[in-house]
C-alpha cells in the first residue's frame, strides 16, 4: 500500500491530491499559499471569474452535512469556471446500500475530474485516493476526528496576512481538540511553517492523551494558556459533547474556557483571534470578542474560498 | 549572456521612442510579469506624460493547464485604475505563439471594456499561433524554437535579453 505522504503527492513531487496537512512538505504549503495570494485579488473584483478550470468536473460529495464548507467549495469551483456538481450522499444513494466505492465509479463514468470529499470515517478520502482514476484529484473537505486540511490552510494564511512571520508566533487552540479535525490540520500547517510554540488549552477530557507527540504545549488553564500568545484559536463545542458526559453544561464550559474580553486581554494586544465556524456564542465564544476588532473570523470565510482556489488549481495542474 | 543577442537597452530605447510618438498622452500601460512589468515600470519613468501602470500575471487565464500546470510562482494582478473606457497598450518583453497576449487581452476585459488595447513588444520571435500581432516592435528575432527567450535585469537596473532551454516546467 502506498504510504499517505505518498498518495498526496506525484512523481514530480506535486500535490495530486490534498488529503492531509500532516505529512506535506513546507514547499507545497508555501506553494498553496502563495497561489492563493493572488486569488485573493481576483475574489475581489467585480468579475470575480477566471476561465483555468474551464471544461473540468468538480464533484463535491458530502456524505455528512455541512452547508458552509459546501458552499464555500462550490464558490471556489465556480471562480474558476469548473462545472460543479454537489451531493449530499448521505440522503441518497448509501442509503440504498450503494458503496463509497461505487458511488465513486459511478461519478468517474461521468468524467468527474476532481472529488471533494467529505465523510465522518476518518480516512474514507484516502479509500477514495486509492482507488481512483490516475487523472483524479481527491481534496478532503474534512474526515471524521482525523484532519480538515484546507481549513487548516485557511487557518495558517489568515495568519500570514495578519502576522506575516511563523517563526516569531505562539499560537493558542483552545476548546475541543479530541474531537477536532480543524485542531489536527492546523497544528500540523503550523509546526511545518516553523511556528515555534502551539498551545493547546482545553479540559483534559476534551484532550487527546497523547497530543504532547505533535509538539504542542497542553495548557488546562485558559488564563494560563492565553499569556502572551499572538493567535487564539476557538474551537467549536459541539453540544452532543455535553450529553456524552465529558463535560458538565454549556455554562461551566463558558465560565472556564469561554474566551471572554477578560480573557483576551492576556494575550499580546495585538492578537487575533480565529474560529472555523459555525460559532457557539456564548459557549465557546463571548460575543464581543466574536465581533470585536481582533476578530478575523469573517476574514477567514474570504480567504478560505482563495485557499480553495488555490488548491483546486494547483492540483488540476497535476498529472500523474 | 549569449552575444549574438542584440542589446536589450538600445531596443528599449527604441521601443520607447516608438512609443513616445503615438500613445496617447494618458494611455495607461499594463505589463506582462515578469519582462514586460519591468518595460512598463521603465517606460512610464522615462516617457513623458501621465502613464498609470497595471500588472498582469496571465496564468489564471493560460489555456495549457492540462499539460504544463499551474506555474509555482504566481504573481498576483493588480489594475489600479479603471479599464473602462482607457487606451491601453499590453507591454510585455518576447511575442512568440500569442497565447499569452491573449490571456492578457482576455485578462483585461475581465476588469472593463477599454477604448483601445495596443501591444507594444521588445522583440517579435514570430512563431504565431494565434491571430496577433504588436503594434510596437523592439526588434524582429529569429530563434531557436528549442530555445526560451526572456529578458532579464541586472542589479544596476538595466536590461538584457537571455536564452535558455525551455523549462520542463
Amino acid at each position: 500500500m502506498l504510504s499517505k505522504k505518498n498518495l498526496q503527492l506525484n512523481d514530480n513531487g506535486d500535490l495530486h491530491h490534498l488529503l492531509a496537512i500532516e505529512g506535506l512538505p513546507k514547499r507545497i504549503i508555501e506553494r498553496i499559499l502563495d497561489t492563493a495570494e493572488s486569488f485573493v485579488g481576483i475574489n475581489e473584483r467585480e468579475v470575480k471569474v477566471v476561465p483555468l478550470l474551464r471544461g473540468k468536473s468538480i464533484f463535491n460529495i458530502f456524505f455528512e452535512n455541512s452547508t458552509r464548507t459546501r458552499t464555500t467549495f462550490e464558490i471556489a469551483a465556480k471562480r474558476l469556471s469548473a462545472d460543479v456538481v454537489s451531493l449530499d450522499v448521505g440522503r441518497s444513494s448509501t442509503n440504498k446500500g450503494e458503496t463509497i466505492l461505487d458511488t465513486i465509479a459511478n461519478l468517474t463514468a461521468m468524467h468527474a475530474d476532481m472529488f471533494v470529499v467529505r465523510h465522518n470515517e476518518s480516512g474514507a478520502p484516502y479509500l477514495i485516493a486509492q482507488h481512483a482514476a490516475p487523472h483524479v484529484h481527491v481534496v478532503n473537505a474534512g474526515d471524521g476526528r482525523h484532519e480538515h486540511p484546507t481549513q487548516g490552510l485557511l487557518d495558517v494564511f489568515t495568519i500570514r496576512r495578519y502576522k506575516k512571520d511563523f517563526t516569531r508566533l505562539t499560537v493558542a487552540i483552545v476548546g475541543d481538540v479530541l474531537h477536532s479535525r480543524v485542531a489536527r490540520s492546523q497544528i500540523h500547517a503550523l509546526t511545518t511553517l516553523g511556528v515555534p510554540e502551539v498551545r493547546v488549552i482545553g479540559p483534559r477530557t476534551l484532550l487527546p492523551a497523547d497530543i504532547e507527540r505533535l509538539g504542542v504545549r497542553v495548557f488546562t488553564s485558559l488564563e494560563e494558556g492565553l499569556k502572551g500568545v499572538d493567535v487564539v484559536t476557538m474551537l467549536r463545542l459541539q453540544n452532543e459533547r455535553m450529553a456524552g458526559a465529558l463535560l458538565p453544561s454549556a455554562s461551566e464550559y463558558f465560565s472556564r474556557y469561554g474566551l471572554t474580553p477578560q480573557k483576551l486581554a492576556l494575550a499580546k494586544p495585538d492578537a487575533i483571534v480565529l474560529h472555523p465556524g459555525p460559532m457557539n456564542r456564548g459557549v465557546e465564544i463571548d460575543s464581543a470578542v466574536a465581533d470585536g476588532n481582533q476578530s478575523v473570523i469573517l476574514p477567514q470565510v474570504t480567504y478560505g474560498i482563495a485557499v480553495r482556489m488555490a488548491v483546486m488549481a494547483i492540483l488540476a495542474g497535476a498529472t500523474r | 549572456m549569449d552575444n549574438t543577442l542584440p542589446d536589450a537597452e538600445a531596443l528599449f530605447a527604441d521601443l520607447k521612442a516608438q512609443l513616445a510618438s503615438s500613445i496617447a498622452f494618458d494611455a495607461k500601460l499594463v505589463g506582462v510579469f515578469s519582462g514586460g512589468a519591468w518595460l512598463a515600470d521603465r517606460l512610464k519613468a522615462e516617457l513623458d506624460g501621465d502613464h498609470q501602470v497595471g500588472y498582469i500575471d496571465v496564468s489564471f487565464y493560460r489555456d495549457d493547464l492540462a499539460t504544463n500546470g499551474l506555474k509555482s510562482n504566481v504573481r498576483s494582478t493588480h489594475i489600479p485604475f479603471s479599464v473602462e473606457g482607457a487606451h491601453i497598450v499590453i507591454v510585455d518583453d518576447v511575442l512568440f505563439t500569442g497565447r499569452s497576449i491573449r490571456a492578457a487581452v482576455n485578462t483585461l476585459f475581465d476588469y472593463g471594456r477599454p477604448a483601445s488595447v495596443q501591444l507594444a513588444v521588445l522583440v517579435d520571435r514570430g512563431g504565431r499561433e494565434l491571430p496577433i500581432a504588436a503594434d510596437y516592435v523592439g526588434v524582429p528575432l529569429i530563434v531557436a524554437t528549442d530555445l526560451m527567450l526572456a529578458l532579464s535585469k541586472n542589479d544596476d537596473g538595466k536590461f538584457a535579453l537571455t536564452t535558455e532551454p525551455w523549462a520542463a516546467r
